[in-house]
């Protein structure tokens, strides 16, 4: 029975060292920058209120993961869908809403389009993401080229709306007492992502991702629908780089360009360092969530630190994800050699 | 009689490939219970029969009854509606998923419209335990062996209340405790009442399992017998459309003049490869056919590949080649020496399956030529022809792509590409696996042929009789060690190969 559940702790093993990793960060931020407010818990929400956008474009590249697929173009489809937004309320005056709705359809026919791609004419996700990332980036440029900041009055009261706790206030110097906030963009994309949990584990098209993943023609053979299945990855992906996009506009109230540009990276990262195997076929969105938090911990570190470039970040994200690449084949090989050995007992 | 009923009544059906009759009005009926042997060597058809039954191909004329109900099954998942499974030789299920979900994905239990794992993991319990199948259903699959998953394969075509199951090539990856256990399981299923088409090359299988034998040859259906009325030689005879006075032509006619004097063609001193080839010497001369025997893991195939420098040899080893010493460090060095090598694994180490038939035949001694010295397509093309015809390749031209042919086929011309090259040596390691009894012996033909002409041939094979009938000596391996040679064609017999694999057996 013991030897049991230590297979079942394979999977999971990568989410561990990740949760790990976190609370290892976290204490290491308490003992140097504590001093400077690290242990607030204002701290660890900016974590979420910051990084909404990067959380939402991560869930969707898990799934699309699990299928064995890739999508790298959810970072330039949350740039584009930015300068959707901001430009159309700035300077069409177009209602909050349908500038929320415009851009979500936008990222619906977006992904339709790659997915029907993908899906259905079998090309190669990378080069069809390839081209998304470049036409989304094209696209976002040909709407206007300079920073907008969005100045709508309903826009500004969504921007700034958050939900402050009613506990945990901190007293300062003037005997003001805060309270920690979390915001609204950051609500949604939490609720994404226990949705999709959900969806993941209890739902059918949620199962099928897997099943795609892990062997497409035996999924096929089993009758199930691997076609649709992908289709609806991608699709899924796309509307939630949509949303990213506008949780990303209501987090910095304005859009430019370039904006999500390497974002679908961060995204990527996340996912791995979340427990999501590259080959396809292992991973969930609650590991995803943890892995886009030791991202933003991460560069969250390096802010507090002051003196070090941020890129640095990006080089101590681009290492973590490195380790943990080599560590899934490492550990896929070990897996593939165990079962050798135990086919003769 | 309940138990009489035909589940499957296939009648006239027809299939042609471009322009080749792949099936020509076959006949195929599976009583209800009943574990139905399709037998037939390679291209007869028995692939393409069941895909068009379980609809992965469409056929041109004919019809399938399934329980007296006339069915069109456009696809696999079709199929399995209509109540026919199949399971394949490789393992068609996800392993990443668990056991239970294997076995109910597709139709998982729900609850409020979710999937409702418990009873899932329940349910599969259940469904294993009737086939006295004792496994963790809540652990991904991956972590049982390729014979467990298997298992799983066919308690889903149960669970999916199959009429008919399809066993493709099941026990080809299976060691004999394996096979019985899915024999046991076989026999379970077909008490339950299913129809079992069983698909398999080895015939003592087929007389150990199964109550039915249906013959294919060349697309037509030979005929069915009950397995009492259809001896094993009958049996061969019939999948090969001759007598088989032919394999005994081979040992009768065989004869070898080996010139033991002079330099050795092949001379190995303390060849090793730690741990698993232990420090190893032998000779090979012209015109000689030497057998590697030993079980799978012996070392055999280990040995072959440190002779051709497709592993790197330890240090201390010593290889003479025509009187000169030799340092194999790349595959490429050998075939300088004038070493050919067919690997084990035709489909990942021999075929370039998107090349086609003239390419690959010619690419080994394009690779001798050097790549800048490139064969005009003139001569390529003679070449390939010469080969065809020489070999008795199954082809419809020498621009087919190499995947469509049958393996038989495939095997004739990774052959055939090294024949090309004029090889001094020849090593052949298992040329005959998977492949039909006619092409088998047409291969052992072609070594003795060929050994008489001059050249020298390693030959291994899992067939010990098939080793017995070609070889001029035998070294038997085991544990990466040589534990006896045959050296007098006389002794050579199956019996004494056996006795000497199994050695020091008494001590375990």
């Amino acid at each position: 029975m013991r030897k049991k559940k230590k297979e079942r702790n394979v999977n999971t093993l990568f989410l561990m060292i990740t949760v790990f990793l976190f609370v290892l960060l976290y204490i290491v931020g308490m003992v140097k920058f504590g001093n400077r407010g690290f242990a607030k818990l204002q701290v660890f929400l900016n974590l979420f209120n910051n990084n909404a956008a990067l959380i939402l474009i991560a869930i969707g590249e898990t799934m699309v993961i699990i299928t064995g697929g890739i999508d790298i173009s959810v970072g330039t489809t949350l740039g584009w869908t930015c300068m959707i937004v901001a430009y159309s309320i700035e300077f069409k005056g177009m209602p909050v809403w349908q500038a929320f709705l415009l851009a979500l359809v936008t990222g619906l026919v977006f992904g339709i389009v790659k997915g029907y791609c993908v899906a259905y004419l079998r090309i190669q996700p990378f080069i069809v993401t390839l081209a998304g990332q470049f036409f989304a980036a094209g696209a976002a440029a040909m709407i206007y080229q300079q920073m907008v900041s969005v100045t709508d009055e309903l826009f500004v009261k969504l921007a700034n709306w958050k939900w402050t706790f009613p506990f945990f206030g901190t007293t300062n110097k003037r005997g003001i007492v805060t309270y920690p906030s979390i915001s609204g963009s950051a609500l949604i994309a939490l609720a994404a992502v226990v949705i999709f949990y959900l969806i993941m584990k209890y739902s059918k098209f949620g199962r099928n991702l897997y099943a795609v993943g892990g062997n497409e023609t035996s999924a096929m053979l089993m009758g199930l629908n691997v076609r649709r299945t992908k289709f609806m990855a991608y699709v899924i992906t796309s509307v939630l780089a949509a949303i990213g996009g506008i949780a990303f506009v209501l987090n910095t109230s304005g859009a430019s360009l370039g904006q999500g540009e390497g974002r679908e990276m961060n995204a990527i990262t996340a996912a791995v360092l979340g427990g999501t195997l590259m080959t396809g076929g292992v991973g969930n969105v609650f590991g995803t969530l943890v892995g886009t938090m030791v991202i933003a911990l991460i560069e969250s570190l390096i802010s507090f630190q002051g003196t070090l470039s941020s890129w640095w970040g990006k080089i101590v994200i681009a290492s973590l994800m490195c380790v943990f690449i080599v560590l899934q084949s490492l550990l896929s090989a070990k897996s593939q050699k165990k079962k050798g050995d135990t086919s003769h007992v | 009689m309940e138990q009489e009923r035909n589940i499957i009544d296939m009648t006239g059906i027809s299939k042609t490939f471009n322009g080749v009759k792949a099936l020509d009005n076959v006949h195929l009926s599976l009583k209800k219970g009943s574990i139905h042997a399709l037998m037939g060597e390679n291209g007869a058809g028995k692939s393409t029969l069941i895909r068009v039954l379980t609809g992965a191909y469409p056929f041109e004329s004919g019809r399938i009854l399934v329980d007296g109900q006339d069915v069109v099954n456009t696809s696999p998942e079709m199929a399995q509606k209509n109540g026919i499974s199949t399971v394949y030789q490789e393992v068609n299920l996800c392993p990443n998923l668990s056991v239970a979900e294997n076995l109910f994905i597709g139709r998982e239990p729900r609850k409020w419209g979710m999937i409702d794992w418990k009873t899932m993991n329940r349910n599969a319990d259940k469904i294993l335990e009737d086939l006295d199948i004792h496994l963790d259903v809540t652990i991904p699959l991956e972590s049982y062996s390729v014979a467990i998953q298997q298992m799983v394969a066919i308690a889903r075509a149960v669970g999916f209340q199959s009429k008919v199951l399809i066993l493709d090539e099941p026990t080809s990856s299976l060691d004999e405790e394996e096979v019985q256990k899915l024999f046991g399981l076989m026999r379970q299923v077909q008490a339950k009442g299913v129809g079992i088409i069983f698909v398999t090359h080895f015939l003592e299988q087929v007389y150990e399992v199964c109550d039915t034998i249906s013959v294919l040859r060349n697309g037509t259906m030979v005929g069915t017998y009950p397995v009492e009325e259809l001896p094993r030689m009958q049996l061969i005879a019939k999948m090969m459309g001759k007598d088989l006075d032919d394999l005994e032509e081979i040992r009768s006619d065989v004869s070898f003049q080996i010139e033991k004097s002079g330099t050795p063609l092949l001379e190995a001193k303390q060849v090793s490869r730690l741990p698993v080839v232990k420090p190893y010497s032998l000779e090979l001369h012209k015109k000689e056919v030497v057998g590697v025997a030993g079980l799978l893991g012996s070392g055999r195939s280990e040995l072959v590949r440190l002779l051709y420098g497709a592993d790197m040899a330890d240090k201390e080893s010593q290889i003479r080649f025509q009187g000169q010493e030799v340092k194999l460090k790349h595959p490429y060095d050998a075939m300088k020496c004038g070493l050919a090598f067919c690997p084990e694994n035709r489909k990942a180490e021999g075929i370039f399956p998107d090349l086609t038939v003239r390419e690959n035949l010619n690419i080994a001694f394009q690779t001798r030529q050097g790549i800048f010295k490139l064969i005009p397509k003139k001569d390529q093309e003679r070449f390939t022809d010469e080969y065809i015809s020489i070999l008795h390749i199954k082809t419809q031209d020498r621009e087919t792509l190499i995947r469509n042919l049958s393996g038989g086929n495939q095997q004739k011309v990774i052959i055939g590409r090294w024949l090309l090259t004029h090889p001094e040596l020849l090593i052949l390691d298992e040329p005959t696996r998977g492949i039909d009894v006619g092409t088998k012996v047409e291969i052992q033909k072609l070594i003795v042929k060929l050994a008489q002409e001059g050249m020298g041939v390693f030959f291994i094979s899992s067939e010990i009789d098939e080793m017995v009938r070609t070889c001029s000596r035998m070294i038997i391996m085991r544990d990466g060690q040589k534990v006896g040679e045959l050296t007098q064609r006389e002794e050579l017999n199956q019996e004494a190969v056996m006795k000497a694999i199994a050695g020091g057996e008494g001590e375990c």
